[in-house]
């Protein structure tokens, strides 16, 4: 990019994202449609005068370089690592009572179904009985404690994916006006989708059917969970 | 000694309890005093082995072993606390129950702390409920 300029070779003054910023490329898609290129063969075959040049040579296409850099510049390594999804953490499984720490229902005590593909992890509440729907936590903030739930009897269709979570991409520009209003007042509420909530239904049935069976586990799963004065979580033991 | 107001001293005989080291939350006796901050400690019925331990990490416990001899080896004292039932004494004592019930409390897991929260509850309300009924009458 010209507008790093080159220090030394291969290094350029700005970093990385520097550079990045610079370039603008994150203020927006600008895609165009490129016309697919062509291939040009390496060698074109030509004429040669002269009785003996043979008649005909292999000239390459694009000529080889006059001169070479006197400096070697060295190649960013490459790296060969890619992100995976987080390993569950041998205290929580399938059942496992959680205690969600961050988002706003934290404090509150939900059942671990199972993780998925990105390493989140699905709970539910169950929803009739703590208001927590089916819903994808991060690991990290969440405490596992050793009370676990009988979820044999639930079946949990390959459909909870992640992409069953993920939000619906809007398509083309929308002004902030036009997101939140209509006809100058504010747009009424979308309806919570109705498979959304049969699929909710059908998950929690078995889940609080066999909460009911243990005394006290549904007011425990009701109630949030806090620290009180002299409790520190790395001292207590779930 | 009949004039001091002190009830427990560091003597030959007087149970502690440690908390300090490998054997802390365990009684042992004082089978001998070293000097002012130390003094040999041994508990052969309570898995203290014989040691040198500073006042500064143990308690003086009311109980005391009665005629034990000064400097008495682990078979003596296996023999004057089994005869009193120095132990008995001490696990019947409600210092040592308490100590008890709150290692209790502090090993209860998130639901067993809930558990005791509910029990808290149900006690408060029926008390709440019999004092109003004694304030009535």
């Amino acid at each position: 990019m010209a507008r790093s300029k080159e220090l030394v070779p291969g290094v350029g003054r700005f970093s990385r994202s520097q550079v990045f910023a610079r370039r603008g490329l994150w203020k927006g898609p600008k895609k165009s449609e490129k016309p697919a290129a062509t291939e040009k063969p390496a060698f074109v075959e030509k004429v040669v005068g002269g009785d003996k040049n043979g008649g005909k040579r292999l000239v390459p296409t694009s000529k080889a370089p006059r001169i070479y850099p006197a400096e070697d510049v060295r190649q960013p390594k490459k790296s060969r690592k890619t992100p995976q999804p987080a390993h569950l953490r041998s205290s929580i499984s399938p059942g496992t009572v959680l205690i969600l720490l961050a988002g706003r229902f934290r404090g509150k005590r939900v059942v671990f179904l199972k993780q998925l593909a990105s390493g989140l992890l699905l709970v539910t509440g169950p929803y009739k009985v703590n208001g927590v729907p089916l819903r994808r936590v991060n690991q990290a903030y969440v405490i596992a404690t050793s009370t676990k739930v009988d979820i044999s009897g639930v079946t949990i269709d390959e459909k909870f994916n992640d992409s069953y979570f993920a939000k619906a991409p809007v398509k083309g520009a929308r002004s902030a006006e036009e997101e939140f209003f209509e006809d100058g007042k504010p747009k009424a509420k979308e309806a919570f989708p109705e498979s959304k909530s049969a699929d909710q239904k059908a998950i929690d049935q078995p889940i609080v059917a066999s909460i009911q069976k243990v005394n006290d586990l549904v007011k425990y799963l009701k109630a949030s969970w806090g620290l009180s004065k002299g409790q520190y979580p790395h001292q207590l033991v779930f | 000694m009949s004039d001091s107001n002190f009830k427990r001293f560091v003597e030959v005989g007087r149970v502690v309890l440690l908390n300090k080291g490998p054997s802390n939350g365990k009684i042992a006796v004082i089978s001998e005093i070293i000097d002012h901050t130390r003094a040999i400690v041994d508990g052969p019925t309570t898995d203290v082995p014989r040691q040198s331990f500073p006042y500064k990490h143990l308690t003086l416990t009311p109980i005391v072993v009665a005629g034990l001899p000064r400097g008495a080896g682990s078979g003596v004292i296996k023999k004057f606390v089994e005869k009193e039932g120095t132990v008995e004494k001490w696990e019947k004592s409600a210092w040592a129950q308490k100590r008890l019930a709150l290692e209790k409390r502090r090993k209860l897991d998130d639901f067993g702390r809930f558990k005791v929260l509910l029990a808290k509850k149900q006690r408060r309300d029926v008390v709440r409920k019999s004092l109003h009924k004694a304030k009535k009458a």
